[in-house]
């Protein structure tokens, strides 16, 4: 008997604490920012596009739903010709963003992409670029390999010695 | 055999190699960069070390490199000695400190041997913080691309480039730490066999500019064995689909045909099938009053097939398999093959020598390992690409046995033997209407006029075989270069003849086999080695049919009416005006073909026929090897075989042999049944229900990817993937993961092998044949047991005619070959008509280098601009075949000036 009424007014006391559930979508709930949610393409510190189309994420993908064609700028800088996500077949692992190595493809807090018709869930490049860095500001990949490109010519890169004259005999 | 122990493991293992060779063929992994089976060893890397013992009771050992260690009875040694392992991680440790971040825009990723090398020694995370060594690239022409950075100095490229395969552009340049492997200015590499550096370099220095236009990773290739279409050779290759494209050629090891390499032509003639050129969907010309118009386009085919006015042409270019059906359907006497008359005699006469004589025809490898070589009348590197190859390899042969036995160094011992061999060179002759580039390693190479080069094989062979007939009325020069032959080929062990369709002379053919046979008829183990213009040459000529001609007069004279064309272009086989009257009098012109021609232009039917990356099909090369290609991709459109198109047709009109064919392998049986020559055709590959395991054998890796997402823009629910009803092989990455039958293994690929290297893993020793022996079935065997029927009719010796000239036709890798052209690569290097003269000769007739000659020809005139050169017979003018845009289809011919 005694619990019983234990248990009626813990439950009234209950009235009073400050409620947990969020009044979703009115109210959204704060995601950490590391949520494997929507996925997104990033650029890097200068606008360009990050991802230089290397096909690792695509491997990695468990459910095969990422599928890109890579092209190549007339300066040599790579990119992809186009680039699909079909979020319908999408389990948000994470797996693609652990695979890139130029941190173009990141996994974003947002999780809103409820559709009534799945083909709209089939993301093309121009849904999936945004023209932001994402959560790793400041990388930029072109700047560490030894690819020239456009306004980076050979030996420009970081840690990089200028072109090796090969006429010369100097130690 | 030796006893080895590896780790204390006792193996048995083949005498004469090195551990290396020895470990890779026992299926262990050891590392290694700069040892290359086909180039042997030369210690530059220091990547394969092992630790020796001395014996049993040493512990310490000591480390050795793999590739520089003969096998001795009773060795020990240890690969995972800790010692060992730590050495070779810190050599790759080394090797990677220059080497750029570069992977994830390095077309070789995914298929590097660098890469694979790194995750098996361990490296795998850099310890190098320090600045890092660059280079600029070169612009090596349209094949290959440079990325000097990447280069770990194996000096693959160059001992490849260079000592194999005869190239003078490519080298190696500065010093020390700076060396850099490049041409000495920007330009095309030269070599015919340049695409090869892509799968010589172990990382992604020089790679694969074709494939760089629509890049693909190897993983996500659907691959299917294949065979190229580039020349009579039949060199296997791998062909790998993406998107619905053909994206990339790869060598497909076999060891008694191609091995390791390719020629450009093979590797980089492929773009064809991605042309926008193509034949999709079939197209029909209505007549006016036509009111058929919305009928399926077999029904309109059938309508307008006229019973005993109809006649079928085959080709050359076309599988076996739609050869049979063709002539099934339009009847045995009405089956013409679609050749030109020259060429049709050659190839009977090759076929009716191999069959009928006692010299077997030598392949590939066997030609590289011929002590003496005499080519009449062939430029091979021109017109058999892949044979120049074994013919510099067959080079060496000689020197490098002499040479072993005087060092007493194995012949792996590449950069010893190379320096004992110095320049000598076995014994090569050519006799060639003009100077070919194989030349720079003849013994001996005369240019003179076909009949002459008849003539001199002719009396090499009175040389050798006295009873054989004397040739009278030579020329001292003539005489001087039979008895220098003669004397070379006496003391041969293993000669090889080699002829071929690229003289144009029935004489020098016939000249050729009685060298062969007079070479055998000395004890010796003569071989012969005639090359065919296409890559079912051989085959279409196994089948038998009419000649072009007669198909020509049979519309002409009003006796056949249709006519049903199977990938051929005639106007490639016909001259201009032959041609033209030959559709004019045709009343329906039914054409199967994969890419638009003139001969498409001229047809009220087309039938869009799938290329070799479309097809199933069977194709016997010049050395009588039936091989198989498989399907790679599910075609776009209305495109299929042209043996189901036939077999649809044979269908509707009602054939009740065609209509019992029910499936591929039905078919192949069928061409068994009814050739004895074809016996065997239908186990080449295995049947269509065989399975591994209850499975079928996969065309994708396992990480082939974005199933779910390629295809997602057009529908988002996937489409069944294609069924493939006529192989063994599937569609799908879904399968057999082990090791399939050697003729139908889709790629290379062994656990931590991802680059082309993993061949080690198919092979029984490395450099030998793939597991269950190689693919392809040889259908020529020398008769052995007649009498040897030798000629005696020697030819007339050649005189120059006043005011003529003998056209010869002169062969080009990049130009002469009808699909290859339509890679832009290759169309680049293709060279503009001409017609080549002597210098004397152009005095002659008053022109000069540029100038255009006029000539007669068939009553109809013919300009051409001159090139002069004077290594060419006086009194022959050379003229390039095969390209477009030149009209004169039939060489050697005599032409009025």
């Amino acid at each position: 008997m005694f619990s019983l009424l234990r248990s009626m007014w813990l439950v009234f006391l209950h009235m009073f604490h400050k409620r947990d559930t969020y009044q979703y979508p009115e109210q959204k709930a704060p995601l950490p920012a590391r949520w494997r949610g929507r996925i997104a393409l990033t650029r890097d510190p200068d606008g360009e596009e990050r991802c230089v189309g290397c096909y690792l994420c695509a491997a990695a993908c468990p459910v095969d739903c990422i599928s890109l064609q890579a092209t190549e700028d007339e300066h040599g800088r790579r990119y992809p010709e186009f680039f699909r996500i079909n979020f319908s077949r999408c389990i948000f692992c994470g797996f693609c963003e652990e695979a890139c190595p130029t941190y173009a493809i990141q996994l974003l807090p947002d999780f809103e992409m409820a559709e009534y018709n799945r083909q709209n869930l089939v993301y093309e490049k121009h849904d999936l670029l945004i023209p932001s860095q994402g959560k790793y500001p400041g990388y930029n990949y072109y700047k560490v390999a030894g690819l020239a490109i456009k306004n980076k010519d050979k030996g420009e890169a970081e840690h990089e010695e200028p072109p090796v004259d090969i006429k010369s005999l100097l130690p | 055999m030796p006893i080895i122990n590896i780790d204390n493991i006792p193996y048995e293992v083949k005498e004469g190699k090195n551990l290396l060779e020895a470990c890779l063929s026992l299926g262990l992994n050891l590392p290694y960069f700069c040892w290359h089976p086909a180039l042997g060893s030369v210690g530059a890397c220091r990547q394969c070390a092992v630790k020796i013992f001395k014996d049993e009771q040493d512990t310490r050992g000591k480390l050795m490199m793999a590739c520089m260690e003969p096998v001795k009875d009773g060795m020990r040694l240890s690969v995972n000695d800790s010692e060992a392992v730590a050495f070779r991680g810190h050599v790759i440790g080394w090797l990677m400190t220059n080497h750029p971040h570069d992977c994830a825009v390095c077309d070789e990723g995914g298929s590097c041997h660098l890469q694979d090398m790194t995750v098996m020694t361990g490296h795998a995370y850099r310890d190098y913080h320090f600045s890092k060594r660059t280079y600029r690239n070169q612009n090596l022409g349209p094949f290959i691309n440079h990325e000097m950075n990447r280069c770990i100095q194996c000096y693959r490229c160059v001992r490849f480039y260079k000592d194999f395969a005869g190239g003078k552009d490519l080298d190696v340049f500065a010093a020390h730490n700076h060396v850099y492997f490049g041409r000495q200015q920007d330009g095309t590499l030269e070599n015919e066999f340049s695409g090869n550096l892509v799968e010589v370099c172990p990382t992604g220095v020089f790679t694969d500019k074709t494939l760089k236009q629509h890049y693909t990773r190897k993983w996500d290739l659907t691959t299917a064995p294949s065979i190229c279409q580039g020349c009579g050779l039949g060199c296997n290759i791998i062909a790998g689909e993406r998107y619905g494209s053909l994206r990339q050629i790869t060598n497909r090891y076999n060891g008694a045909v191609n091995g390791y390499f390719l020629c450009d032509r093979g590797r980089y003639g492929y773009e064809f099938v991605n042309s926008k050129d193509r034949i999709r969907e079939p197209l029909v010309v209505h007549a006016p009053d036509d009111k058929a118009n919305g009928l399926p386009v077999l029904q309109h085919v059938r309508n307008r097939m006229k019973p005993g006015k109809m006649i079928g042409i085959g080709s050359p270019r076309a599988s076996v398999e739609s050869n049979y059906v063709l002539k099934e359907l339009v009847g045995e006497h009405n089956f013409y093959l679609g050749i030109g008359e020259i060429e049709h005699e050659l190839i009977r006469l090759m076929l009716k020598l191999l069959k009928e004589g006692p010299v077997r025809s030598a392949s590939l490898q066997e030609a590289a390992a011929a002590d003496a070589v005499v080519i009449l009348g062939e430029d091979l590197t021109n017109t058999a690409p892949m044979m120049a190859l074994s013919v510099r390899q067959a080079v060496r042969r000689m020197p490098v046995e002499n040479a072993i036995s005087n060092i007493h160094m194995p012949a792996w011992q590449d950069a010893a033997v190379r320096e004992a061999v110095q320049e000598n060179k076995g014994p090569l002759f050519i006799l060639n209407v003009v100077e070919t580039k194989l030349d720079e390693v003849a013994t001996g190479a005369y240019h003179t006029a076909p009949d002459n080069i008849a003539r001199i094989a002719f009396a090499v062979s009175h040389l050798l075989d006295g009873t054989l007939p004397e040739v009278t009325g030579m020329s001292d020069e003539g005489k001087q270069a039979a008895a220098t032959i003669a004397a070379a080929l006496r003391g041969a062990k293993r000669p090889l003849v080699i002829a071929g369709y690229g003289g144009g002379s029935e004489q020098v053919i016939r000249a050729a086999a009685n060298l062969a046979w007079a070479l055998k008829q000395q004890g010796a183990d003569a071989m012969l080695s005639f090359t065919v213009p296409e890559c079912n040459s051989m085959g279409l000529e196994m089948l038998g049919g009419l000649r072009l001609e007669s198909a020509v007069d049979a519309v002409l004279n009003g006796s056949a009416e249709t006519v049903l064309i199977l990938e051929n272009d005639l106007y490639r086989r016909l001259d201009l005006h032959t041609a033209n009257q030959f559709f004019g009098h045709c009343k329906e012109v039914i054409v199967l073909d994969h890419l638009h021609n003139p001969t498409t232009e001229r047809a009220n039917i087309v039938l869009p026929a799938g290329t070799f990356a479309e097809a199933d099909g069977t194709l016997v090369n010049n050395e009588g090897r039936a091989q198989r290609f498989l399907q790679v991709l599910s075609p776009q459109g209305s495109v299929q075989e042209s043996w189901r198109w036939l077999l649809q047709l044979g269908d509707i009109c009602g054939h009740t042999h065609l209509r019992s064919l029910l499936h591929y392998d039905d078919l192949l049986k069928a061409i068994a049944a009814k050739y004895p020559v074809f016996a065997g055709i239908d186990t080449i590959t295995p049947p269509a229900d065989f399975r591994i395991a209850g499975q079928k054998i996969p065309r994708e890796p396992h990480r082939y990817s974005g199933r779910t997402a390629m295809l997602a823009n057009i529908n988002v629910s996937e489409p069944k993937p294609a069924e493939d009803g006529d192989t063994a092989l599937s569609f799908t990455m879904e399968g057999y993961r082990g090791e399939p039958p050697s003729s139908v293994i889709p790629f290379f690929w062994a656990p931590g092998w991802n680059s082309v290297q993993s061949v080690n893993k198919y092979q029984v020793e490395t450099g030998g044949s793939l597991h269950g022996g190689n693919p392809g079935k040889r259908l020529l065997e020398p008769n052995v047991n007649g009498q040897t029927k030798f000629y005696t009719n020697i030819p007339d010796p050649f005189i120059p005619v006043g005011g003529h000239l003998l056209l010869v036709p002169l062969y080009h890798i990049f130009g002469s070959e009808e699909l290859s052209i339509h890679t832009p690569g290759i169309a680049q290097r293709m060279p503009a008509p001409y017609i080549m003269l002597h210098s004397e000769d152009a005095r002659r007739f008053q022109v000069a280098a540029g100038h255009l000659l006029y000539f007669m020809d068939n009553g109809h005139q013919y300009a051409l601009p001159v090139v002069i050169n004077d290594t060419l017979q006086k009194g022959a003018a050379g003229i390039p075949v095969g390209l477009p845009h030149m009209q004169v289809a039939e060489a050697p011919q005599l032409v009025k000036i």
